[in-house]
Parts: structure tokens; sequence; C-alpha cells
């Protein structure tokens, strides 16, 4: 079979660093070809340099088996190459036909630009791929998952025969997922090649051909995906065994550390989003709440950290009642918080890594004397934690924004750890992240929890929430409706019990506490 | 990744070639706009250095100049670095000058108690004036550069007001202030030959000091750079947002007041109606620019506004406008703020370099 796409032997660096050594992706037609590595591997700039956005050192790309210079992403769809930002490059209030459009303007006779000749376009392609894309819809009405074809259209209508996909994913829910690889499935029987990046091993495994693995910006090969396995692709991208299913002795767990009690939060509309919630987390347990985005679990983990006040009901942490306190006393109560979204609440990124290692304590001794800041406490304290947490960091003093992902969320983790907090929250402690990280992160929440603390996790991935609790609690429309042991439940049980189904066991929710 | 790292320890570097390169360039443009309108431009530059430094008594006098320049420079970096932009620095300024000689005028004591009631006068009015925009962002988010404006007029009016009818009867300038609350130095007078040089620089330069460590040192700036850097992680952390915005802004607001409290109890000694701004405020804008919001670059840039503003008042005797003087500080303000180009024109270089 042709290759539509060939990239040999490509080399960029950057100063100080080589992102991409000596790659060769080769992508046949018609394939779906995965390019799989860890955060920073380079995947992203390899796929910069094959849309013109970067000009590599050395290296050749063959598009046909024609050698291209690819200078600008205008040259790229010129070839007949697509990419499907991460981030979408959408103007909101505009209609689905004209962002694909914009830039591509169908002109009139008088140099009107002709709306209806495009909208009936963009619906043909749209059927053809089964995109199902309302073409006169706003951008800023429409979910995030038809957000995401509304860019793949855009890339087909430009006359794509490659598409890359930039971890496309990352902001879907799992029906969008399945979606997704659907429309994927039908665009390479309708002859498209596609490139796709990701660090999910389970994508690949269901939906791609061949996978190419890049390690520190070196290729390390591509394989065939029915001839492999996901440990095998994971030892590949990391370089060493990874342990999947998350080693843990069975829990024991003690007295209850927090005890919430007919909780009721509102968001900023007044509108209560958790309904009358009872739960409780026991010392040496880790309690995972499983539930689809947005049915009430940012509200309740702001209302037990006391960044969002509770309308009614109790909060205890241990003895004491935390309801409503403010962030600083709940946290000296005893609560330690990995939030759900680290570059909005966990970290201040243009701070030093090391001055955000005291964000909570700076204000106490040894850190600081009345008031003044003992700058060599603090980085020692940093140090320690660095070294303890393995974040990778040219030093101390670095800006928290030039950490990867990853290594921010163990800066993070440990920071809340090191505190020795009776309660730890984790709310999504791994999204994003690939899977050595969530490996040592998964580690680290179950050490905590042999050494007797109560750990709530909260997480939208059902896998995590499987592997990593001793119980489930599954969250739906502002209330815990069920409780299993991840022993005795799987995928289909939670699926059904998240979406609010109220079969018989499903609706018994006695057994919580 | 490495990139950003890269970049950032270049910052040092950066910090200090971009402001000069900014002045010459604005030194350059200035010469070339001397030379089209027929004016000799070095006979412009050396009047201008004479007017600045041609004796004590100019030294003196372009010293005053650069006192109150450093505090407003000051205020408006502290406020910077905390992530608001104060442009009220003029009308805290106004009320600074107004309280310290109102202070003065009105209280009979000793000087060692009337002389630092009456510049903590002018920095409490300031601190004041920036409590109220403060206030207002902290608990209701309105923009503190829209409630700033509107407070440095309302504090122009009313000083003319205060000074019109309660201080004088109808009278457009106080009487001087009590020789118990003047800043004014009989050794520093005699030394640069009775210019109106003051103690005000001494105080200019201790409340660079302490920005630097507030800022640096203590956890009210740890606390003050974090919220403005990151309001959600600050609450996160345990930090009172409003609280931290309001001292950010009560504190710029002071060390404005206190260049009003300089003018007032050193420079002049009275307070007079004034009908535009003093544009001390507005200056110490483009001073904490050019100082990068650092306390020390603060005190550079502000003599060399300081110098060139002075100078500029020998610049007629060789045939150059005054009006010019301000065209190439509007020229070095220009280029500083469009600092990007220089920064990517130096990094290409370097790279060329390579």
């Amino acid at each position: 079979m042709e290759h539509v796409i060939e990239m040999l032997n490509i080399r960029k660096e950057f100063p100080g660093i080589v992102a991409n050594d000596n790659i060769t992706v080769q992508l046949k037609k018609g394939e779906i070809h995965a390019l799989l590595g860890e955060n920073g591997a380079g995947k992203s700039t390899l796929m910069n340099v094959l849309f013109g956005l970067y000009q590599p050192e050395a290296g050749e790309i063959r598009v046909n088996g024609e050698t291209v210079k690819i200078t600008n992403p205008n040259v790229a769809n010129d070839l007949g190459i697509g990419m499907v930002h991460q981030h979408f490059m959408l103007v909101e209030p505009f209609t689905v036909t004209q962002n694909i459009i914009l830039g591509n303007e169908p002109k009139g006779k008088l140099g009107n630009i002709n709306i209806k000749k495009a909208e009936k376009e963009i619906q043909e392609i749209s059927d053809r791929y089964g995109l199902k894309v309302d073409p006169s819809a706003k951008i800023s009405d429409i979910s995030v998952g038809m957000q995401q074809r509304v860019e793949i259209l855009k890339t087909l209508y430009r006359g794509a025969e490659v598409l890359i996909f930039d971890e496309p994913t990352a902001v879907l829910t799992p029906q969008e997922i399945s979606e997704l690889i659907e429309i994927m499935r039908s665009l390479v029987k309708e002859g498209k090649s596609i490139i796709l990046i990701t660090h999910k091993l389970k994508e690949i495994m269901e939906v791609c051909d061949r996978c190419t693995v890049i390690r520190k910006g070196k290729g390390i090969g591509t394989v065939e995906v029915k001839d492999t396995n996901p440990d095998e692709l994971a030892s590949l991208m990391v370089g060493r065994e990874v342990n999947f299913k998350t080693e843990k002795k069975p829990a024991d767990p003690k007295e209850v550390v927090l005890h919430i009690e007919e909780l009721y939060v509102q968001d900023a509309r007044k509108i209560d989003l958790v309904k009358g919630l009872n739960l409780d987390v026991r010392a040496g347990e880790i309690v995972g709440i499983a539930g689809i985005d947005g049915n009430g679990q940012t509200e309740l983990i702001e209302a037990i950290t006391g960044l969002r006040k509770s309308r009614s009901g109790k909060i205890q942490l241990k003895e004491k009642n935390i309801t409503n306190l403010k962030p600083r006393n709940v946290t000296k109560s005893g609560l330690g918080h990995i939030p759900q979204d680290r570059h909005k609440y966990g970290l201040v990124l243009d701070y030093p890594i090391g001055a955000n290692m005291v964000l909570q304590t700076y204000y106490q001794k040894p850190y600081s004397n009345v008031s003044i800041l003992n700058y060599k406490e603090i980085y020692n304290k940093a140090n320690e934690l660095i070294k303890e947490y393995d974040v990778r960091t040219p030093s101390e003093y670095t800006p928290a924004r030039a950490l990867s992902g990853g290594n921010q969320q163990k800066a993070i983790i440990g920071r809340e750890i090191d505190r020795s907090p009776d309660l730890l929250i984790a709310a999504q402690p791994t999204r994003g992240l690939d899977v050595g990280a969530i490996e040592f992160i998964h580690k680290k929440l179950i050490e905590e929890r042999d050494k007797g603390r109560a750990i709530l996790l909260v997480s939208f991935e059902l896998d995590e929430i499987l592997d990593v609790s001793d119980r489930i609690a599954v969250m739906f429309d502002g209330k815990i409706v069920a409780s299993r042991k991840p022993e005795e439940t799987n995928e289909q049980e939670l699926g059904l019990l998240m979406a609010g189904s109220t079969t018989n066991e499903a609706g018994d929710s006695s057994d919580i506490k | 990744m490495r990139q950003v790292i890269q970049v950032t320890s270049n910052n040092r570097l950066f910090g200090i070639l971009v402001p000069i390169i900014s002045v010459l360039l604005g030194l350059i443009a200035g010469a070339i706009i001397m030379m089209i309108s027929g004016h000799n431009p070095i006979e412009g530059y050396v009047a201008l250095w004479n007017g600045a430094f041609y004796d004590a008594f100019t030294i003196g006098e372009t010293v005053r100049r650069i006192t109150p320049l450093i505090l407003t420079g000051l205020a408006i970096a502290f406020a910077f670095r905390t992530g608001l932009f104060n442009i009220g620095a003029e009308g805290q300024v106004i009320v600074g000058w107004l309280a310290a000689v109102w202070v003065g005028i009105a209280i009979d004591a000793p000087m060692i108690i009337h002389l630092p009631l009456a510049i903590l006068a002018g920095a409490l009015a300031g601190g004041l004036w920036g409590f109220i925009p403060g206030l207002l962002k902290a608990k209701i988010g309105v923009h503190e550069v829209i409630v700033t404006i509107m407070m440095n007029y309302i504090a122009m009016y009313v000083s003319n007001q205060i000074v019109r009818s309660v201080l004088t009867d109808h009278s457009t300038s106080t009487e001087h202030i009590a020789s118990t609350a003047s800043l004014g130095s009989e050794w520093l007078q005699a030394l640069t030959f009775y210019s109106r040089m003051h103690y005000g620089i001494l105080i200019a330069l201790f409340v660079a000091v302490l920005m630097w460590f507030i800022i640096d040192r203590t956890t009210i700036g740890y606390e003050l750079k974090s919220v403005g850097f990151n309001k959600h992680a600050s609450k996160y952390a345990g930090m009172n947002v409003s609280k931290n915005i309001i001292l950010s802004m009560v504190i710029s607001g002071a060390f404005a007041g206190l260049a009003g409290a300089m003018e007032g109890l050193g420079t002049y000694g009275n307070v007079s109606v004034i009908s535009g701004f003093t544009n001390l405020g507005f200056d110490g804008i483009a001073v904490a620019l050019l100082g990068a919001n650092n306390p020390l670059g603060v005190i550079l840039a502000a003599i060399l506004f300081g110098v060139l503003k002075e100078g500029a008042g020998e610049m007629p005797s060789a045939g150059v406008p005054t009006e010019l003087v301000d065209i190439i500080i509007a020229l070095i303000i220009f280029f500083v703020a469009s600092s990007y180009i220089i920064r990517w024109a130096l990094l290409r270089f370097k790279k060329e370099g390579k």
C-alpha cells in the first residue's frame, strides 16, 4: 500500500533542547495511525512540523511520494493536510457555516458571500461522514463534541485527505468519544487517512491500525496494533514496565473522618446542584465518587473546602464542624485538597515552583517569622518535596508555568500530602497525565490511605475509580444514589447508575454509610 | 518547555538592555527631529545637560524634581506588581499635597511631631484615595482604571475648592506652612546654592527600599503578588482576596500621597489652586514602565525623567523649544512600550550571531 505522508528522519531543535531527534512516521492511505508518547515527548512538535508551523532542521517530508517543503499551514492545506486542534479555533458568535468558510469564502458575482451554497455543501459533507452537524447553528449554542465535529468539517471542506487529530478525546464525554470513533472509522472508509495524537492506550487499541511511539523526542518504532497489547505499548512509551492494576492491600477503615449530612449547595445561578447529600469517609479508606460531570461534584468539593458556601446541611471533619468555614480554617482543620483545575486553583503559575510549595503555609513558622519570609526554609522544603515526589524541574526557582502538567501535579500532591491532612480530597488527580505520572499518583494515594488518612477521590474516569477506590459512591443529580465495592461492580453497572437509572438495586442508597 | 526557561533566564539581561536601548533610540529620534526642524542637536543636548547638571544649583533643582517622580513611580510599580493598574496616582498626589500642607498650616507642634504628622497626613490621604477604588474593585468588581481616573478629577476639584474656601478666603494659594513642618534644609540649600532641594529625596529612597522589602521579603508581599497573579489559587490557599486588593491600592495610594507631601512640605511650602493636573502621577506610569516595576529601576527611571524635565528648561537657550523635550520623552516611552520589538530584534540578532 502506498504512503500518503512520509516524515523521514525529522529533527527539530529548540534552544537547549532537541524536541524531535530522527523521527520517522509513514502514514498509509486509509489507515488510522496513532502517534503515542508521554506529555512532552515531542508529538505535537512533530505534527506542527508537518502542518508547517515549524521548520525541521533535518529530514524529509514526502506527500504521495513527492518531497515537499511545508513552509506554512496554507501549504499544508493545499497538500490536503488538515489539523483538528485540541483547543478549537472557532469564532463563538458565528454559525457553523461562517466558521467553516472563514478565510475561504465562496464569492457570488458581486463579491458577496454565498452562504446558501456553502451551507448546502457543508450539509452534504456532514451527511456523507455522519457528522450530524447543523450548518446554521451558532458555535456558542452547540456542545463541545459538536464543536469538534465542526473542526473536522472545516478540514474536510478544505479538501483534506489527511487529518491530524491532536488529543481529540481529552475534552469529550464517553458518549462523545464513541461517536468520534465512529466518525473516524467512516472517514477512513471514504479513503481519508488519519494521524491520531494521543497517550490513551485504550483508544489506540480500539481504533488504530498502526502506532508510532515517541519517547523523549526519539522515534522508538512503529508497531501493528493487532500484534501488540496495552502493556507493551505502555512500556514502549515510558521505557519501562508499567503497572496498570494498582497494587494494594484490602482497606482497613477506621473512624469516620468526613461526615456530610443533608448537604445542599447552590451554584452561581442560585440553583441547587447538591441536593441533600449524605456521605461518610473513614480513616484508611479511599472513597471514589463516580458520576458524569455536572452532577454536583464540583460544588460538593467547593463546599467541603470552603470555596463555596453551602445553603444548608452539615460538614464535619473529625470532631469539628467545618460547614461554611473559610478555606484557611478548613485547611487548618486538617484538609488537603488536590484541586480539579491545577492551573486555576492549584498553582500560582508565575511564582517559582518553590514558592508554590508553601502556598498554604507561608505565614507559619519556619517559612516566615513576624511576616518576614525565610526563603532559605521555603526553598529547603521545596527541594525536599521536589526530590521526594520526583518533580522534574530545572530548579526550585523555575516558574511553575514552565513545568509539564504531570510535574505540576506531582508538586501539588507533594505539597498537599506533606501537611499530613486527616482528609485528602483528590479531584481528577490524573486528568491529562500520561501513564507514568498516573501510576505514581495512584501509588501515592494508596500510600496515604495505608497511613490512615481518609481519601475522597472524584474522577470522571471510571477506570480510575474502579482501580483505586475501596468504596464507590455514585453521584447523580446532586445526591449519592448508590454505593458499591469495586470488586462487586463493573463499568456497565456504574454507567447505568451514573445515568440515573433506578433499577431496584440502583435505587437503594441505604448502605452508603 | 525548555524554551520558556531560557527566555526567563535572559530576562535579567533584557530587563537592563531594553530600557537602555529605548532611551538611546528616543534620544536619536529626538536628534533627528531637531535636525529636521533646523536646530543643532548637539547644542540642544548640551543645553539639556547644562540645564540639569551645570552647577550645584541646577543639580539641586534636578534632585528636587526627581524626588516626587520616584514616589509616584513606586506607587504605580507597586500596584503593577500586584496586578493592578493605578492610574489614580495623580489624584493621590493632589490629596496628599493638600493634606500635608493643611496639617503643616493648621497645627502648632514641635518639629519632631509636626513634620512626621504632616508627612503621614499626605500618605493617609493618598491611601484613602486608593482605598475607594480598591474597595469598589474588591467588593463589586468595578475596574480600578475607570474609578481612579474619575478620582483624579474629584481630587483636583475638591482640593481647589478647599484651598479657595476653607484654607483661604477666596485666594488662589494658601499661606506658607510652619517651619516645623518643612522638609527644607538649610544645609542642603547652602550646599546647592539655594536650590529648592529638600530632605524628601531621603524619604523617596527609603520608600524604594520599603517597597522592595514589602514585595520581596514579607508574607504581605507574597499574598499581594499571589492575588495579583491568580485570584482563584489565592482563595484556594486561604488568602483573603478582597483584603489584598484593597491593601495594594492603599499602599500604592500612600506612596503617591507621599509624593504630594514632598511637593507641599518641601518644594513649594503651600498648596495652590491648580487649573490642570500636576502630571506627577501620569509621569509615574512611564517611570514605572521604564523601571520595569522594580524599585531600583524606578529610581533610575525617575532620575532620567527628572533630568530630562529639568534640563528642558535650558534648551530654549539653544533655540530648541521645550516642547521638543516632551516629544523626546514621549518617544522614549514609545520605545519602551514597544519593547517587544526591541526584544525581538535582540533575539534575532543573538540567533544570527551564533
